[in-house]
């Protein structure tokens, strides 16, 4: 295990550090200490290692993610694994704003809940939220997966393309074209397994299904209103 | 007895009026038709002040001169000197502005990076993201980082020279993308991550930050995801130039490009692209305050678009203030967008060469936005690059020209004080004198 404080060295030390580790490094588990709600911690990662940081981060921990396995034992700023191309991260508290926004791939575990728009304009990111998540999450998500364990928020999926998204909860009210759809074997699958990956204990039965009604796909003046 | 045939009264030659003009009451027919508003592309048609109403006063007596031809007229410029380790150098000062795969063909794409690359210049990304091509053919590319993120990666951001955040459009300040569906072929659709022959909506703001101190965090993330290396601009459009300009210093942009009105998109609506924004040139000496009021003039370049045609242009931008300019539609019409020797097939889709601006709907005759196969093919990508380096050459040889005439050994050294405006709303956005006076409108004190 490497340790690298934050109270000591730089945050462009850490990101340095992290970004210099190969697929073949002997250094492939690192701690970071005192996080200290600094921003762009280990941002921009591309091997495969696991780290764990130590306390509640600032803005986009773990932006552009791809491979490395990001724990943090805390609460995460706006932004957590913006645009996140593959890899894991888990957040043991709470996420504020646009947790995975834009992200390709990968999978976000979030064990508390979400502020508002979190999956925004998702691209085929994986995102477990264990709460609730706030208004307006996954608009203009395009493809992927948001699985809330809770309660969303107004306008969930507004303006929604191809992603799914899965509410155990309540839905305070669904966004411009997004609708409920039936759960079929194959959504129940999906949901299954991202469930067991991210630990969560619900059962995908308890969840139903939205989706795009696909009603805004073509321009028509009557959808401007 | 009278003769009625003759005693008619006289008739006044109708008269068309200049609120309701014919083309005027052909947009309220052809809305009250479809009852959809108008799309279109490229930028404001309208006449504005522009760079026309200035003229540069040259040398005499109390000014000397440059030989034209011989002696040295510095045109090299470099970009993000700021905080990048990398800072992009270009040997002229006029860049290729951001425009998309998508928007654009794949030959028109190509022939942009391979134009600018022989003239020793950047060319840009668009929405959509990085194609192979692009960055084969571009020696220096930046890449556009937009609200969208279609086609967004850190490979290829870190593939960048530098990278440019879009926070406006010259052509639609406040409006998002549009790229209409018969546009969205199988590989925009992969690159983009939408399903094929939709209507692609990119949104107006970014997901993931909402003002300057948001973006300040932001700009810190992609200098960490880029080791620090590479030149961050930010893009606005031209709105509020002194409070948008402070803001990006703010923020810590390394060059603010600066877009006006004139400067075009692939697709929006007509109303916007003429009512929305300020005209170029009313933008730059509000940016150029703004810069010069944070001590950070010349260490923080600027960069102005939007409706530059020619080496005076060019000149005219930089003696304003820019450090550089950007050509969007120049560009296109270089490498043979609008060219009369479509003139036939531009009848049949109901416009004429040189108005054509139906760019989203990917029926473009010359090739270049279009995403039809057939179409595209007629854009030779090697004379297309051949052209635009031409067209680059003469637009620094005129620039060159016109600095070595203001007695300037470097295009850069050309200021204000060498400029006079023809018209009184010129010589107010320009804040330049009155050709013939020393006063501009809202100038006070001494003339200095």
């Amino acid at each position: 295990m490497q340790v690298f404080d934050l109270e000591s060295n730089s945050l462009r030390e850490l990101n340095a550090t992290l970004h210099e580790q190969k697929s073949n490094t002997n250094k492939g588990k690192w701690e970071v200490q005192n996080p200290r709600g600094r921003h762009a911690i280990a941002v921009g990662l591309d091997t495969a290692m696991d780290v764990r940081v130590m306390g509640s981060t600032g803005y986009y921990l773990g932006g552009m993610n791809q491979k490395a396995h990001i724990t943090v034992d805390g609460s995460v700023g706006p932004g957590v694994a913006e645009n996140m191309m593959s890899g894991t991260i888990t957040v043991e508290g709470d996420a504020s704003q646009y947790a995975g926004a834009t992200g390709h791939g990968g999978l976000l575990v979030i064990k508390g809940n979400a502020s508002s728009r979190c999956g925004i304009s998702m691209k085929g990111i994986d995102i477990v939220v264990f709460g609730d998540v706030g208004h307006m999450s996954a608009f203009m998500a395009q493809s992927g997966n948001l699985v809330v364990c809770g309660d969303a928020g107004e306008a969930l999926g507004d303006s929604l393309y191809e992603a799914r998204l899965f509410v155990r909860g309540s839905v305070k009210s669904l966004g411009a074209d997004c609708m409920e759809k039936e759960m079929r074997k194959e959504h129940l699958d999906i949901l299954s397994k991202l469930l067991k990956t991210s630990g969560s204990k619900a059962k995908a039965e308890e969840f139903r299904r939205y989706g795009s009604a696909r009603k805004l796909y073509n321009f028509n003046i009557d959808n401007a209103y | 007895m009278k003769d009625n045939k003759n005693n008619e009264s006289p008739r006044t030659e109708p008269v068309q009026s200049a609120t309701f003009s014919n083309s005027v009451n052909s947009e309220i027919r052809r809305a009250a038709a479809t009852g959809i508003y108008d799309i279109r592309g490229g930028g404001a048609k309208r006449k504005v002040p522009h760079f026309d109403d200035l003229l540069f006063l040259g040398a005499s007596i109390s000014r000397y001169p440059l030989e034209g031809y011989r002696e040295k007229c510095e045109t090299k410029v470099i970009l993000g000197t700021r905080f990048a380790k990398n800072p992009l150098e270009l040997d002229i000062p006029i860049t290729i502005a951001g425009m998309s795969f998508g928007a654009l063909s794949g030959n028109a794409k190509e022939s942009l990076g391979r134009g600018a690359t022989l003239a020793g210049t950047s060319t840009t990304t668009g929405d959509g993201g990085m194609t192979e091509e692009e960055r084969e053919h571009s020696s220096k590319l930046v890449y556009q980082y937009l609200p969208s993120r279609y086609g967004m990666n850190p490979l290829d951001l870190r593939k960048a020279d530098a990278i440019e955040i879009v926070v406006g459009q010259g052509a639609k300040p406040g409006g998002g993308g549009m790229l209409l569906g018969q546009k969205i072929s199988d590989r925009v659709a992969q690159m983009r991550n939408l399903p094929k022959g939709i209507d692609q909506r990119s949104s107006c703001r970014h997901p993931d930050w909402t003002g300057p101190d948001d973006l300040e965090i932001k700009i810190l993330e992609l200098r960490e995801i880029t080791s620090w290396k590479i030149p961050i601009y930010l893009k606005i459009a031209g709105a509020r130039p002194y409070f948008d300009t402070a803001l990006a210093v703010k923020a810590g942009a390394d060059v603010v490009v600066l877009d006006g009105m004139q400067g075009g998109t692939a697709a929006t609506q007509d109303v916007f692209i003429e009512h929305v924004g300020l005209p170029t040139l009313a933008c730059i000496r509000e940016a150029v305050r703004a810069l010069q009021d944070l001590g950070v003039h010349r260490d923080v370049q600027l960069v102005v678009s939007g409706g530059i045609r020619n080496g005076a242009d060019v000149a005219k931008a930089i003696a304003l203030g820019a450090d550089a300019v950007s050509i969007g539609t120049a560009a296109l019409i270089a490498i043979g967008d609008n060219d009369p020797k479509w003139e036939d097939e531009y009848q049949k889709l109901g416009t004429t060469a040189g108005a054509y601006d139906d760019w989203h709907e990917g029926r473009d005759p010359a090739g270049i936005t279009t995403q039809d196969p057939a179409l595209m093919s007629r854009l030779d990508p090697i004379e297309g690059g051949r052209r635009l380096s031409n067209y680059l050459k003469v637009l620094t040889l005129e620039a060159q020209t016109i600095a070595r005439a203001c007695g300037k050994n470097n295009i850069h050294n050309l200021e204000p004080e060498d400029l006079c405006a023809v018209t009184m709303e010129a010589a107010a956005m320009a804040r330049v004198p009155l050709a013939g006076t020393e006063w501009w409108p809202g100038k006070t004190g001494e003339f200095l």
